[in-house]
């Protein structure tokens, strides 16, 4: 970057931020906000509540992402089987999809939570946090399972024909030559969809599970005050922004690997 | 010399569109066929058809002696004694040149992995690729890409090795390099069906010519007697097109 568009860049960069900031300072409610928001008491004081809460946010994810991330794989492997014989399992993983990707995550939330504890089946927990965990990873594991279908379907038949003609089975050429490829390009959309769980994890909060949110709540309800709304957004944003560098440094390693010059 | 290869009344059309029809062909051990024709004229299909990726409509095709056409024959089975390379190379892009080549014989079959590289670093050192086995193919000439899926479709160990037109996507100067290892082929004595449009190679290495024309085979004979006295006039137009450019 030449020096003139640098000064270019930074100048406006600069006056945004100064009307932004104005504006909302000159704000009419602006002396209430940023007492009901921006009180560094309350948030030093809702700190530790929300950071043990962020950890079941995080447990959540953790768990969950290896499980979608299964659950959509095998649903889109099933999906692009061919064989008669395996016609009611695809159609099952096109009525899992059909369905879990109309339905709003916070009602299979609601529906798993409460749902499943009415039932009173035996050896089936009652833990919220177990079911709200199944609940996330139905919900998500129908998107992550079209993004997966759409990589597989996206490689080139003449992969497919390459693979045929060295005799590869079906099997075989799904694992090693389809799959890999397919993987390397949804990733993208992919991450994507964990930053959006990642957020969605908070909506445990509506089931009274003491995640970041619900801490939060809990905290801003006894004490009247928001910050520490503001203190649980710091602490998905933060965990978020990483993620997503990371991601796209993992993407241009793979490509500067595989890939030649000139493209 | 024993058959290898037999194709009878092979028929095989796309919807209305007739593709191949009653195309007879033999191949015997150790032969160079050469398919010639224009674009269109049913040479890639039939290369197809005989490594079973196209279902055919009628006529039946015999590979060491087995009726291949069966339905109760296991595809795979066949192309594991076949090979073939295709326009495009299709090599695996997510995977280095040496995985790309062991993988068949790993996965389909069950050769250990240090005997399958150790065969395929053999290969490549052989077709002058033994710097590239951990390159992947985007990193490499088309010319090398073309050559390491030839490589790949011998690793395999193949009875027949098909070959699609696999010049025809190369730079005018990356052509000799691919011919050359065809021809290296061919004298160690593998039995090539090849779809081609080098007229001065198929008259150089092919035992066999076979002139295609709207999805027939209209002749078919040794070079020296297609090249030079063809019988059909449409051979005759072709040859006049193809050999004055």
């Amino acid at each position: 970057m030449s020096l003139r568009s640098a000064a270019i860049a930074g100048a406006a960069t600069l006056l945004l931020l100064v009307v932004a900031v104005v504006g909302i300072l000159a704000s009419p409610g602006w002396e209430t906000v940023r007492e009901t928001f921006f009180s560094w008491e309350h948030a030093k004081g809702s700190f530790p509540a929300i950071a043990d809460g962020f950890w079941l946010n995080v447990k959540l994810f953790l768990l969950a992402e290896p499980l979608i991330l299964a659950v959509g794989v095998l649903v889109a492997v099933v999906r692009s089987t061919t064989a008669p014989a395996l016609f009611p399992l695809r159609a099952l993983a096109v009525f899992y999809t059909d369905l879990f990707r109309g339905l709003p995550t916070l009602l299979v939330v609601f529906l798993i939570c409460f749902g499943v504890p009415a039932l009173r089946l035996q050896g089936i927990t009652n833990d919220l946090f177990w079911l709200a965990l199944v609940a996330l990873v139905l919900s998500y594991g129908a998107y992550v399972a079209e993004v997966f279908r759409a990589g597989i379907e996206s490689i080139h038949p003449s992969q497919l024909a390459s693979a045929e003609s060295l005799g590869l089975s079906h099997a075989t050429t799904m694992r090693f030559v389809v799959l890999p490829q397919a993987v390397r390009r949804v990733v993208p959309p992919l991450l994507n969809d964990f930053v959006s769980l990642q957020k969605d994890t908070a909506l445990v909060a509506s089931v009274a599970l003491f995640d970041a949110l619900f801490s939060a709540r809990d905290y801003a309800n006894y004490n009247f005050n928001y910050t520490p709304y503001l203190v649980a957004a710091a602490f998905f944003v933060a965990l978020t922004i990483p993620m997503a560098r990371f991601t796209d440094w993992v993407g241009r390693r793979v490509s500067r690997r595989e890939r030649g010059g000139g493209r | 010399m024993t058959e290898l290869l037999r194709v009878e009344g092979l028929r095989k059309s796309y919807g209305d569109k007739v593709v191949l029809r009653d195309v007879d062909l033999t191949v015997e051990a150790h032969d160079v066929v050469c398919l010639i024709g224009s674009s269109g004229s049913g040479k890639s299909t039939l290369l197809r058809c005989v490594n079973l990726l196209e279902p055919v409509d009628d006529g039946t095709i015999w590979f060491e002696g087995r009726e291949v056409t069966d339905p109760r024959v296991d595809a795979r089975a066949v192309r594991r004694r076949m090979g073939m390379v295709f326009q495009a190379y299709n090599l695996f892009p997510h995977m280095t040149v040496l995985d790309n080549i062991t993988l068949a014989p790993r996965r389909a079959h069950g050769m250990p992995r240090g005997e399958a590289e150790a065969r395929a670093r053999e290969l490549l050192e052989r077709f002058g690729l033994a710097d590239k086995a951990t390159t992947h193919p985007d990193r490499l000439s088309g010319g090398q890409q073309q050559r390491a899926a030839i490589v790949r479709a011998l690793a395999t160990g193949p009875e027949l090795v098909l070959l699609d037109e696999v010049t025809s996507a190369l730079d005018p100067e990356l052509v000799g390099e691919v011919l050359d290892i065809i021809r290296d082929m061919a004298a160690a004595g593998t039995t090539l069906v090849l779809a081609t449009h080098e007229m001065a190679f198929a008259r150089d290495v092919a035992t066999k010519v076979c002139f295609l024309d709207d999805g027939s085979i209209l002749e078919q004979g040794p070079p020296g007697e297609i090249f030079t006295s063809p019988s059909h006039d449409r051979t005759r137009q072709f040859l006049r097109r193809v050999l004055s450019t």
